[in-house]
């Protein structure tokens, strides 16, 4: 059994960890970093619930081995908020009900930032296609496609 | 005299007997009452059915009160998601 | 948003604030059910079979046993057989399903587990457990299984609810009837009957996080587990009876639930979790693979359904006559039962038939789906009402206000309905702008509507005053989507204090009384309930607290917006924080506890209007409007209560146009992934109008009906409505597949 010693920044710190070389950034991000913010919904990159920012791409963090982050630049939903300040995604999913059970919304919001922050000004179906990669189950979407709507007028005029 | 009707699932206890009038004063009684009449049928009735008392329905009823003149259904326990 | 009764003055019920739960889940803190680590854990695996039907000859565990870091192994041998204890029907079945006893009944079924140090050596060590079988021949659907000399899941089957009793056992578990009047009678006053046959394929809840528990069992029988679940005391009970002991010595911590819709009630891991526990005599996770919950748990029923209406030119409904076959799966429990009471349930038929059959077949045995065994049974009832209305040349609408069920209509199920909100849903969708809105080409506009009773059972709530003034709501209903925020806001209702004053807490079953689970959208009703009465008993006290500090009598005492005032105002008031900061003085902390077997329950209605967009070349048809107009009693927190109803819709949407388990000729299922079985994403819905009709429950403190199932009970008859219109084809096996739609367009064009 090799495990692999990894360095990466990972939500601004640089971060060290072991890792099987066949193990899955998801597993070693909720395993052994303890970021278990990121979740597992499928394990095949169907379900969008391990979304992270990869050096800047959004990324499904079970299709993606943990050596291969070597060097790199990880956030997770736990990275997301400006120390106590919450990210205006956070904020409008908050205030708009955008979530039930709230398994699937770390992977949303790490979505939709990567969205907005090469699209500042989507449209619905702009919004609808960026996260199509994303399943939710309980919201049928609606709500949290008008968060995201929210929170890029939000953004837009800060 | 509380009015009882009883489904159609029922029936073959009561040698298709579907409603019956029965004076008692709780259902657990009114259970008694009817298995002596359709013997069997006290079972069926208490593990699998709840009751429906002027409507309302009702699970775990033995001791529930029926008013006088009341409607009772007995009805498949039923599961929710 | 349609308000039919006006607010009566609510301060905080009706009102949109954040939830209390909300940071912890936008931050990625909230621990869901694989979140748990413990010093020492090892991870779990499961063997499961690859057979649909098969006997178990031998299970080998020597090489597994003997691998690098595996700690422990079990199979049946590791549980009590409940058949020899004398356990009943229903948990011998629970049992056979955790764990594969003897046979095997369907794919995926489990049949031995392994606990390892690491996830890596635990799913090696399942893959070298060699299983020998005798493959059997198998059963997939209510026809096959029903057949002369089909194949049988259980030798002991006789089929219930037939008289006389059945010579030869059966897959036919039992038969449940209702009915009313003279169906030929009926038949012959109708100017217009249809009859048609229709197929529904079993789907899955669906939620996103998949099943999962850990935990830790000491050396003197006590365990401890951490699962996400939809009612951790169930999951206690059925744990302790798969295990064979006490639920004293167990005890639940509910996790976060990451959705559940009915298929988080069922034990699936968590006995073998322990039991793994116990042999290592180290704390285990399970975590199912997205295969593993497609394979082995929920789903819900694959049916056949025949139905039957006759129809009079002046819209009257005079006869029905239904016949359904709902799969079980491996072991009896479909909802045909429900299937059965609600079918017709929206309306007042004089002369009916109705007959249902519980069929097992060798598939995972089925779980509860958000009003489990209705939406099926409305799809067939449904598109026949659109058939009825068009065939008359009458408004559906109308068609269905004409015959609707209203407070004193006999129900098709018995008894009486009380005051109900079911006209008011179809005039809601009557009124709404889209019902009247220009279609373009190729699109078409359904209806539909749909019948749940909702669910009460038992719940227990405790309310703590804080020294401060502000109080924590201790329930024990896992919060599946939004509960936490409606009892804050019954209690912030009650006490008369700001609703960001109130923490409410989902406890563990050691720190709260006992609760059913959280499905029949119950909790708001039944636990609300709880709550309400717990903090009643509060504000009594505190009155009586205030009339000890005045030295008056309590009646003097008037509890009003959040403090003691004197009816005469002879007294400056006392809030709150005024009597908790001096509780010690007038009788010591205060607190009560409410437990309550819920009445009052109060049924739903849900009338729905999908617009869609048929692509006659393709056969794809896109969902490009809907409204859901559905009665709440009261919404006590509208923003979730749009949230289940859009939800439902969703899901009705996934099942109305994809979502299908795909079995091949040996039983195994071939789209065991969210990429083969594709539920509906963001792109694919618009948005989705939703129009809360309050119709209050009169037996509920603030009319509370209950939200979270009607709601997926009407979108399938609703888009197989449009599709009819904006295409001219009737589609009557779900899924509606681009396939099946151009099939059927091509047919039409012969």
């Amino acid at each position: 059994m090799s495990r692999r010693h990894i360095t990466a920044t990972i939500n601004g710190d640089e971060v060290d960890f072991l890792a099987e070389e066949g193990s899955s950034l998801l597993n070693a991000l909720r395993d052994e970093v303890g970021l278990t913010g990121v979740k597992e919904g499928c394990g095949t990159g169907d379900c969008g619930s391990c979304s992270v920012l990869l050096n800047d791409y959004l990324t499904c963090a079970c299709l993606v081995f943990a050596p291969e982050v070597e060097g790199g630049t990880i956030v997770t939903v736990e990275g997301l908020a400006n120390g106590g300040e919450l990210h205006p995604l956070q904020q409008c999913f908050l205030e708009g009900a955008a979530l039930q059970c709230g398994i699937c919304t770390p992977g949303f919001l790490m979505a939709a930032k990567a969205l907005l922050d090469r699209n500042p000004n989507p449209t619905e179906t702009e919004i609808r296609y960026a996260l199509a990669g994303n399943l939710c189950r309980c919201t049928g979407y609606d709500k949290i496609v008008r968060a995201v709507q929210e929170a890029a007028s939000q953004i837009r005029e800060a | 005299m509380a009015r009882v009707h009883l489904s159609a699932g029922l029936r073959d206890l009561t040698g298709g007997v579907a409603n019956i009038e029965i004076e008692a004063s709780t259902v657990g009684r009114l259970i008694k009452s009817l298995d002596q009449m359709f013997p069997g049928i006290g079972s069926r009735l208490s593990e699998g059915s709840s009751v429906a008392i002027n409507g309302e329905i009702l699970t775990d009823a033995e001791y529930e009160k029926i008013p006088a003149s009341a409607e009772i259904h007995f009805l498949d326990i039923l599961q929710g998601g | 948003m349609a308000v039919i009764e006006e607010n009566p003055g609510y301060k905080w019920v009706g009102t949109r604030p954040i939830r209390p739960d909300g940071l912890e889940k936008i931050t990625g803190k909230a621990q869901f059910g694989a979140d748990s680590i413990l010093p020492g854990m090892l991870y779990g695996s499961v063997v499961r079979s690859p057979h649909a039907h098969a006997r178990i000859l031998s299970i080998d565990m020597s090489v597994a046993k003997s691998m690098p870091g595996v700690k422990a192994v079990i199979t049946s041998a590791d549980f009590p057989d409940l058949a020899l204890n004398g356990g009943s029907a229903g948990d011998i079945d629970m049992s056979n399903n955790v764990m594969a006893r003897a046979k095997v009944l369907y794919e995926g079924h489990v049949v031995a587990a392994v606990a390892a140090n690491t996830r890596e050596q635990a799913k090696a060590a399942a893959d070298a457990v060699i299983v020998n079988y005798e493959v059997l021949p198998h059963v997939l659907t209510v026809d096959e299984a029903m057949a002369d000399n089909a194949p049988l899941l259980h030798d002991g089957m006789y089929t219930k609810g037939i008289d006389p009793k059945p010579e030869k056992p059966s897959n036919v578990a039992s038969r449940v009837v209702h009915e009313r009047g003279d169906l030929d009678k009926g038949f012959a006053e109708a100017d217009l009957v249809i009859e048609r046959e229709y197929t529904t394929k079993p789907v899955h809840q669906g939620y996103i996080e998949p099943h999962a528990a850990v935990a830790d069992a000491n050396s003197d029988g006590r365990a401890h587990i951490w699962c996400s679940s939809q009612g951790h005391f169930q999951m206690r009970a059925h744990t302790a009876t798969v295990l064979g002991v006490s639920p004293g010595t167990i005890k639940v911590t509910a996790a976060e639930i990451g959705g559940g819709f009915g298929g988080k009630t069922v034990v699936y891991l968590e006995p073998l979790a322990v039991r793994l526990s116990q042999r290592a005599g180290r704390p285990v996770k399970l975590v199912m693979d997205r295969d593993e919950v497609f394979r082995a748990s929920g789903p819900t029923s694959g049916t056949r359904i025949k139905v039957k209406m006759g129809v009079t030119n002046e819209g009257q409904l005079t006869a029905a006559d239904v016949w359904m076959g709902y799969e079980a799966g491996a072991f009896s429990g479909s909802p045909v039962g429900a299937a059965g009471m609600t079918v017709i349930a929206c309306y007042d038929i004089p002369n009916f038939f109705v007959e249902g059959f519980d069929v097992v077949v060798n598939k995972p045995r089925v779980a509860a789906y958000r009003a489990p065994g209705a939406p099926m049974a409305a799809f067939a009832v449904e598109t026949v009402m659109d058939e009825l209305a068009r065939g008359i040349n009458i408004d559906p609408i109308d068609l269905r206000l004409q015959n609707a069920v209203v407070e004193g209509t006999q129900a098709s199920y018995g008894p009486k309905f009380p005051r109900i909100g079911f006209v008011e849903t179809l005039e809601a969708i009557k009124n709404h702008p889209q019902y009247t809105a220009e279609l373009g080409p190729n699109q078409g506009r359904g209806v539909a509507a749909g019948f749940w009773f909702n669910a009460g059972m038992n719940s227990s709530a405790t309310v703590h005053i804080n020294e401060n003034g502000t109080a924590t709501v201790v329930v024990g209903s896992p919060d599946i989507g939004g509960s936490r925020q409606s009892m804050a806001l019954m209690a912030a209702e009650e006490l008369g204090i700001s609703y960001e004053n109130i923490k409410p807490v989902v406890a563990d079953t050691e720190t709260v009384g006992f609760n059913d689970v959280t499905g029949g959208s119950r909790v708001t009703l039944a636990t609300g309930a709880a709550v309400v009465d717990a903090c009643r008993v509060i504000t009594a006290d505190l009155r009586a607290r205030a009339a000890k500090t005045w030295d008056v009598e309590i009646d003097d005492v008037e509890w009003v917006d959040g403090q003691a005032q004197h009816v005469d105002g002879s007294q400056p008031p006392l809030s709150l924080a005024d009597l908790a900061g001096k509780s010690g003085r007038t009788g010591g902390p205060i607190s009560a506890t409410a437990s309550l077997n819920a009445r009052g329950v109060g049924a739903a209605f849900s009338t729905q209007l999908c617009d869609v967009e048929v692509d006659p070349e393709t056969g794809i048809t896109r969902v490009i409007r809907y409204v859901s107009a559905q009665d709440a009693g009261r919404a006590i927190s509208p923003a979730y209560v749009e949230g289940q109803m859009q939800g439902g819709v969703a899901q009705g949407i996934g099942w109305a146009l994809n979502e299908e388990y795909i079995h091949n000729s040996s039983g195994v299922m071939e789209n065991a992934s969210f990429l083969d079985y594709r539920i509906p994403v963001a792109s694919d819905l618009p948005m989705i109008d939703t129009v809360i009709v309050e119709v209050p429950n009169p037996a509920h403190p603030y009319g509370v009906r209950g939200v979270g199932e009607v709601g997926i009970v009407p979108p399938m008859a609703a888009v197989a409505n449009a599709i009819s219109d904006a295409a001219g084809v009737r589609m009557k096996d779900l899924p509606m597949s681009p396939v099946k739609l151009l099939e059927a367009l091509n047919e039409k064009g012969k």
